[in-house]
């Protein structure tokens, strides 16, 4: 079983035995991969009907449920980890969001599309053009993404929020680590992937 | 009246009947002096007897899920839509058993059966019967049929309040458990429409207490009511206007007076007289109360979750939007306290405008929910 590249590092991160929630779980691949690889007890929230079928196919527990309507139905510190892979961009409040995966889980995994990209700011900044890349394959007016941002943005909400970033992995458009990423990541990086936690007051 | 079987349709079934002749010491603390099951099956049982499902029926139903009696039926078993070869549930992959529940009217032992102390007809003197003891007879009859274990217990509405049931009473006897428009306890609201339905049925003048078999009459009016009121409910808003809307009975100018003048009303009446042909009035009153009574979660005082604490079976719940008998909101409280003491759940909320009845239909995002996961079912115990 192999995983993309971006699902793979959040592999890692997961601590074997833990218990997880996948936010936006989609068809559950990276699920399907914990439980079978890593032992892990794990639930996918998906709002999508044809998603949660093939969740469901799988044989990964999925909640139907809108993200947007807060995770109310999740008590405090129930899971180890929360993961949101590239959905916070999709998210109507994104910040809400993030504040109440800090409440549901120890840790939270979020992964994003930088939107300072070179590529994108080329699009943008040259040709005068909204961005679409193949993270973000949308036309301007069609497209479900509507809260990008860049990884100093999500930095400063961070900050600002008093959510510590654990770690940080940044992959350029061929989904690999490389120096130029790590020298200037908000610049060549073209997929964000974060470890936080609340701060320790 | 087929004039010839589908041939996605289990066919001609035949009902099948057993009697317990053991005193069955019910909830309420009476004992029920021996009682009968009336059931049907459907598919085969595997070599390994992995594959069998048990299917529990709601208010209204019946042991009769699928397929026909005769070739002068005018409809096929509730469940004709899901169940049979090739079907979201699979005849050719599981064998389906959907037993009648005690205190009902439609072949198992109730409140219109034969008393045998006194030779006639129990009528109120029937023992309350609850859901914990519907599965306790399911169990009894799983032992009969020789089933260790089920691959899956499923069913909706009241049904969905026993395959809850289940999973707590027998945790190591099923495997999944397929919970679908159910509720961990009726709302105030929903008790209040059952009063109101037993109201009409004791307060028709031909109840007689209950003892309307001896004065060869029965509660029509009452019980022709409950229906209606009942009816009304299991529809939503939306279904109703787009089904009737304010159309006339044949278009029709109104007739000022009191006659019916609306389809809809044409419809209820209809709905209302043709149930008391084929249900007796002090089932009506049994089941409801049963409904009424089922609360799992308040032996632990409230905690839901504690209930759920000794189950051992995965789960699917589903849920549909426009049902607000059984609204999403009580199936994600399910959802919850499975997801709070750790059980594998898996929970759809199908968007459908038939309100409560919506389980009964062949929805394609319900049938699709209900395929894959029975999918994995079949795969887990080789059927």
């Amino acid at each position: 079983m192999t995983l993309r590249k971006d699902l793979a590092i959040i592999a890692d991160w997961i601590t074997p035995q833990s218990r997880i929630l996948d936010l936006g779980c989609g068809e559950g691949e990276l699920l399907a991969y914990l439980r079978a690889e890593k032992g892990v007890q794990g639930y996918g929230v998906e709002i999508e009907e044809a998603r949660v079928v093939a969740a469901i196919r799988r044989g990964i527990p999925v909640i139907q449920q809108d993200l947007d309507q807060g995770l109310r139905n999740f008590a405090d510190h129930s899971v180890d980890t929360v993961v949101l892979s590239l959905t916070l961009q999709a998210s109507t409040y994104p910040r809400e969001l993030l504040l109440e995966m800090l409440r549901v889980g120890r840790e939270v995994i979020v992964t994003f599309p930088n939107m300072g990209h070179w590529h994108a700011r080329w699009q943008l900044g040259i040709r005068g053009r909204m961005p679409m890349t193949d993270v973000l394959p949308h036309t301007w007016y069609d497209t479900p993404n509507i809260h990008l941002c860049t990884i100093r943005d999500f930095e400063s909400l961070c900050h600002d929020n008093g959510i510590a970033i654990h770690q940080r992995v940044v992959l350029n458009e061929r989904r690999r680590e490389t120096w130029r990423n790590r020298l200037l990541p908000n610049l060549f990086g073209e997929v964000a992937l974060y470890r936080c936690a609340l701060m320790a007051r | 009246m087929p004039a010839e079987i589908p041939a996605d349709s289990v066919g001609l079934v035949i009902p099948q009947t057993v009697t317990f002749s053991a005193p069955l010491e019910l909830e309420c603390g009476r004992d029920l002096p021996g009682y009968t099951l009336t059931y049907e099956t459907y598919g085969t049982l595997n070599t390994q007897r992995s594959n069998a499902i048990l299917l529990c029926h709601a208010l209204s139903g019946d042991h009769h899920a699928a397929g026909y009696h005769g070739m002068d039926d005018r409809k096929p078993g509730w469940w004709e839509h899901l169940l049979g070869p090739g079907k979201a549930m699979d005849t050719e992959r599981f064998f389906f058993i959907c037993a009648n529940f005690i205190g009902s009217c439609k072949g198992s032992t109730g409140p219109a059966s034969i008393n045998p102390e006194t030779g006639t007809p129990w009528g109120l003197d029937f023992p309350m019967v609850t859901v914990r003891d519907w599965v306790r007879t399911q169990a009894e009859l799983a032992d009969h049929l020789g089933i260790a274990q089920w691959a899956a217990v499923v069913g909706g509405s009241l049904g969905g309040m026993q395959v809850m049931q289940w999973t707590m009473d027998y945790p190591e006897r099923l495997r999944h458990a397929v919970v679908i428009a159910a509720a961990s306890k009726l709302t105030a609201q929903n008790i209040a429409f059952n009063e109101v339905c037993r109201q009409a049925i004791m307060t028709d003048p031909d109840f007689h207490g209950g003892r309307y078999y001896a004065h060869a009459t029965k509660p029509r009016r009452g019980l022709s009511l409950a229906r209606m009121i009942g009816h009304i409910t299991y529809l939503s808003d939306n279904a109703m206007r787009t089904k009737f809307g304010r159309d006339t009975r044949g278009g029709k100018a109104f007739s000022f007076g009191f006659d019916v003048d609306f389809e809809v009303e044409s419809y209820l009446r209809y709905q209302g007289s043709s149930f008391v042909e084929h249900f007796d009035a002090n089932s009506y009153l049994y089941i409801t109360k049963a409904l009424d009574y089922f609360d799992p979660a308040n032996a632990f005082g409230g905690n839901l979750a504690e209930a759920f604490a000794s189950t051992q079976a995965a789960f699917l719940v589903i849920s549909f939007s426009s049902d607000w008998r059984f609204s999403p909101e009580r199936s994600r409280e399910i959802v919850q306290a499975l997801y709070t003491c750790n059980r594998d759940v898996s929970y759809a909320e199908i968007e459908a405008e038939h309100g409560h009845d919506s389980f009964l239909m062949p929805i394609p995002q319900y049938v699709a929910v209900l395929r894959a996961y029975l999918g994995r079912v079949a795969e887990e115990v080789g059927a």
